[in-house]
This record gives C-alpha cells, structure tokens and sequence, in this order.
C-alpha cells in the first residue's frame, strides 16, 4: 500500500465527522469513494494533507512509507502537500487563482519542492500542459484561468497535481462540475495517467456512473463509517451492504444494480472501458 | 430560430499592449470628468445664497450703485452666467483661476503656495494608513478571535467613531500643552528658515537641501496632525482588510495553494492579499476623499497653512474665484485618486484590463 489511512476519526466542533475511516491506496490502481453528501468522503480526503476546516481534530493514522502524515511537523508536512500527495478539487473554476497566469500556477510548486529554475521548470510545465492535452501549450503558459474553458481548467489543475511527480493523487469529485460530454474526457485522462505514471489515486465521487468506469476498488461510506469495500466488479454487481444496494437502486433506470446503462453518460460508453486497457 | 449572420471577421489591425488600451480609455474618461467638474463648480459656486458685492464692498460703498456696478464690472459679474463660465473656462485652458477678491492674487499663485502643505500632510497620512490599516487587518484576520484580533477592533472601533476635531484637540494638548513631546502648531519652526522651494513639500525639500535640522523639525511637526488625520482611515482600512482577508481565506484556490505545500508567505502574499487588495483600495480610494475634508479640522487646530484654512477663508468671505479654484482642485484630486484606483484594478486584476 502506498498510503494507508486507518482508524481515521474528525470532530469539529464536538461533532464527530469521520468514525474510524480505513483505507488502503495502492500505486498504478484508482481507489473511488463513494457515498451520498455528508458522508465525509471529502472530509477524508481533506484530512490525509491536513487541510481540514479551521477548529477540526483528526486522529488515527495516515500511513505514506514510514510516516505518519497526521503526526508531522507543519514544515515537513508542507514537503508532502504538492510533492508527495496532490490534490485536485472539485471546482476549477474556484481552484485556480485567478489572477495569477497558468504558468505561474504550474511552476511555483516546482520551483520550490524540486528546486528547479525558472527556464527548466517552464518547459517542464509546458510539456505537462501537452500531456493533458491542452491545445498550444506554449501559449496556455501566459494566459489566465479565466480564458480556458471548465474541462480545460480541470486539465490544467490536474496537470498542477502532477507537476512534482506526487506518488498519490487525491480527486475530490473531479467531474462533478463539469459538463458531461467534458466529463469522459477528464476521467479518461486521470485512468491514463495512473496508468501511465504508477499513481495510486483517491477518486471521491458521488457518481457511481464514474465509480464504474475506472475505479478498480470501491469504497462506500455512510455516515462517516466506510461500509462496504472491495474491487469494483463485486461492490458495484453483488454489494453485500444493505446500503450500497439502496445507492445502486437510486441510479436513473434503477431495478438492475447496473450502473452505466445507455442514458449514464460516466458509464462504461462514455468513459474507458478498463477491462479492455489490461 | 433563424441564426443570424456572422459579422465579417475584423482586418488585422495593430492592438495596443491591452493595459495600455485600458489606460488610455481611463485617462479619457478622466478628461470628461474634469471638465464636468469645472461645471459643477462653477454652477454650484453662483447658486449660493449671497452676493460676493455685499461681502466684499464696505457699507458705504454698497449705498453707491455706481461703485457697484464698477465692482462687478471689474470682476465681470455683469455678463450673463453662460458668459461667465466661458471667460471661467478659457482662463482654466490657460491656468488662469482668477484673481482672489480677497489676496488680490491670482488664485492659482494662492493654489501653489497652500496646496503642497496639504499634499503633505494628507499623502502623509494616506501612507500611514494604508501601511498600518493593512498590516492590522492582515493581523487581525490570521489571529481570528484571539488577543490581536480583540485589540484591533476596539483600536478601529475608536478610530472610526471618535471625531476628528476632537482628537485633534486632545492630542494637540497632551502631546504638545503637557507632555511637550511635540513640536506645536506650524510646519517647521520659524528659526529654522526653510528649505528653497522645489516641491513645496517641506519634509522632500529638506532632504533635497541636505538640510537635515529642518527635515527633523517639518518630519516632527507632521507626525501629529498626519495620525489624528489618519486615525479614522486606520481604523476603517483595518476592519475591512479583515474581513476582506477572511473572505479570501476561504477560498478554494488558497486551499488548492495549501495543498501544494507553498510557503505561508508565499500563500498570504501572492493568493490571499492579491484578491484582497481589490475590496481594500475601493475602500481606500472612497476613505482618501473624505480624509481631505477632514484635513479643514485638522488644519484649523495645528495652524496647518494649508487648502483646508484657505477655503474657510475664501468660503466666509464669498471669495467666489478662490472657492471655485478649491473646488477645482480638491475634484481633481478625487478624479486622481479615482483614477489611480481604476488602474490598480487593471494591474492587479487580469479579467479587469483583458475584457
């Protein structure tokens, strides 16, 4: 396992968030969590950087290599965020600054995790700029958030999650403000990159359409509790858990448990098919 | 729905760098302006309830109508308004103000002696404030809800709400009538001498000269007035750069910085005071206007030279030219810091220059 969460608890305010989260990401494998709002799937993904709202308390452990990230200090913990474990989140039209050029977004990280200098970080972010696929790298480099559209946006903050090569990529719901059509796209891309670079990914989502189309295990949460888990195939066919069913049979064109049918555009049509990539 | 067509692509043409476009459409702007100010100055300045003739002309000279109608003559008061503001205008194209009724100067020499005693001690106070109302707002807002955070807001609560002249009042008589920390009234001490003219301001004029004994004096006098003046500021910017520090704080993208491991410097400087400047100057711009009607108060009680001291002289005396000239002035002094404001709006913020 490339990061292990286990015994996860979050309060705030009195108010326990997280009940004893476990989970184990593994390199080269996409790990979705699922659940319906309020189950603290972001939560969790929060808490693995330490980024939880201001007057949060996490306990338990989040295992990377030998170190306990919740246990470290705030400077050595700054070397993980970016560099070791990044983040995409949910809204690029929110998470990018906007008032600072691509560019500048993409390399700042770099500059400071790996040292690098201003000409060799800039090609390196122009070259991420085309592994995302960004039309015109080289000229992407000295615009704005706001002259890209949402699905580029969402490329472009994932190809800042990958600047400094992290081993573990956490997705806080990274389609989920995206247009569908646009939405295949960006699930394809992150599918790929693990693929390809050995990354072991954190999907949270609350569509189990995507959960089906790349996850390889599957977690559900309810309640801050995660209550079923597995590999996709057995969770998302034969769920064991009461609930996991009740979500399953919430999907449009319910009654079968599923997911991705004609009308899902996250299903299997729209997305990768997984099966076929090994 | 019928889909209309296109219009035909534009030609290529030369575009200029899209910050300067955004200058030039902005210093246009500030053309028209101040031509309407000169408008609303001269129209508001001849309907006051008032004859300049009965303020000006002793007792006896007023039972005269021909020494009445020679007064008015001489400062062509006879000709119709719509005339009067042509003359008015056509001396401001050639930075002619009038004369004073009162000086018997010509305004704008009157203008260039008071005014920089005023740009002094307001720029003074406009960098006092901007410094310290920022550097606490920033303070208050990292250390919500605890000590720092307590102090500031009753420091800006008083400051906003305890009124200029009293202050001015008080600290002229502790600092300077018991303490004797201060230098009192005045800008520099009279046995000082001065420095040679170059921009009016006695502090840079001194340092010009080398002449570090007045430098010491003006920069003493000044401090003083320049805090009582900026104490309202100070404490307005400090609250708003708070909550404009917490807003951003919340953002997504200072998330999204965090969880990129930058620097906390890095994160307040770069993310968070960028998006808060833009609320902060709008601020700033609005609370610099009302600071140069407190520099009147302010003036009056240091025996400050300045436009404040000049236009309560004018004003009582029904010195019509002088009046106008300060409104003039104190007008474009706004449509500056206006336009300064509107610039800073370009540089900082890219959506704004590349619309």
């Amino acid at each position: 396992m490339t990061l292990e969460i286990s015994g996860l608890k979050v309060s705030i305010g009195g108010k326990e968030i997280l009940r004893g989260v476990d989970l184990g990401l593994a390199a080269g494998r996409v790990h979705g969590l699922a659940g319906e709002s309020g189950s603290g799937k972001t939560m969790t993904g929060l808490a693995v950087l330490g980024l939880l709202p201001h007057g949060a308390r996490a306990s338990g452990t989040v295992r990377l290599g030998e170190r306990d990230l919740l246990a470290l200090p705030a400077k050595e913990l700054n070397r993980v965020r970016g560099g070791e474990v990044a983040m995409v989140f949910q809204d690029p039209a929110t998470s990018l600054h906007p008032m600072l050029t691509i560019g500048r977004q993409l390399t700042e990280h770099m500059r400071h995790h790996l040292r690098l200098g201003r000409t060799e970080a800039k090609e390196r972010a122009v070259e991420l700029l085309g592994k995302v696929r960004i039309p015109g790298p080289a000229q992407a480099y000295g615009r704005f958030p706001h002259q890209f559209s949402g699905g580029m946006r969402q490329r472009i903050a994932i190809a800042i999650a990958l600047a400094c090569s992290p081993k573990v990529l956490i997705a806080d719901e990274p389609t989920t403000a995206l247009d569908v059509t646009v939405q295949a796209g960006v699930l394809r891309l992150l599918r790929g990159l693990c693929d390809e670079l050995g990354l072991a990914v954190l999907l949270v989502t609350h569509d189990l359409g995507v959960m089906s189309a790349v996850a390889d295990e599957v977690s559900v949460m309810k309640d801050g509790l995660v209550v079923e888990s597995g590999p996709r195939g057995r969770v998302l066919r034969e769920p064991a858990h009461a609930y996991t069913r009740s979500l399953l049979g919430s999907l449009p064109g319910a009654g079968t448990a599923e997911p991705g049918g004609p009308g899902d555009p996250g299903g299997p049509g729209a997305g990768p098919a997984p099966e076929g990539e090994r | 729905m019928p889909d209309k067509e296109d219009p035909p692509a534009p030609r290529p043409r030369r575009v200029a760098h899209p910050l300067a476009r955004f200058l030039i459409r902005r210093l246009l702007l500030a053309v028209l302006m101040a031509w309407g100010i000169t408008l609303v100055t001269f129209v508001l300045t001849n309907l006051v309830p008032g004859d300049p003739v009965a303020a000006n002309l002793g007792q006896r000279a007023l039972g005269d109508p021909a020494i009445v109608a020679q007064w008015r003559a001489e400062h062509g008061l006879d000709k119709p308004l719509w005339q009067q503001y042509l003359i008015h205008l056509q001396g401001l194209v050639q930075g002619d103000l009038g004369t004073s009724q009162q000086s018997h100067r010509p305004v704008a020499q009157d203008l260039a002696e008071y005014v920089p005693a005023t740009l002094e001690l307001a720029g003074a106070a406009i960098l006092v404030s901007l410094v310290l109302g920022v550097a606490f707002g920033v303070v208050a807002a990292l250390r919500r809800d605890r000590l720092p955070d307590h102090a500031l807001r009753v420091l800006s609560l008083v400051g906003i709400s305890v009124p200029t002249f009293w202050l001015a009042l008080v600290a002229f008589y502790v600092f300077f009538y018991r303490l004797q920390l201060t230098p009192g009234s005045g800008r520099v001490d009279a046995a000082l001498g001065s420095a040679p003219p170059v921009t009016g301001l006695q502090t840079v004029d001194a340092l010009l000269a080398g002449r570090w004994d007045i430098f010491s004096s003006a920069a003493g006098h000044l401090v003083t007035p320049a805090l009582v003046l900026a104490l309202y500021t100070i404490g307005l910017l400090t609250r708003f750069t708070r909550s404009a520090v917490l807003e951003v704080l919340g953002q997504d993208y200072v998330r999204a910085a965090r969880a990129k491991g930058l620097p906390g410097r890095t994160i307040l400087f770069r993310y968070v005071l960028r998006s808060a400047l833009v609320p902060i100057i709008t601020v700033a711009g609005l609370a610099f206007g009302s600071l140069l009607s407190g520099t009147v108060l302010v003036e009056a009680i240091f025996a400050w030279p300045g436009i404040g001291q000049y236009a309560y002289k004018s004003a009582t005396t029904l010195d019509l030219p002088a009046v106008m000239g300060v409104g003039l002035v104190v007008g474009v002094v706004y449509l500056v810091i206006n336009l300064i404001v509107d610039v800073l709006y370009g540089v900082i913020d890219p959506r704004v220059r590349l619309q």
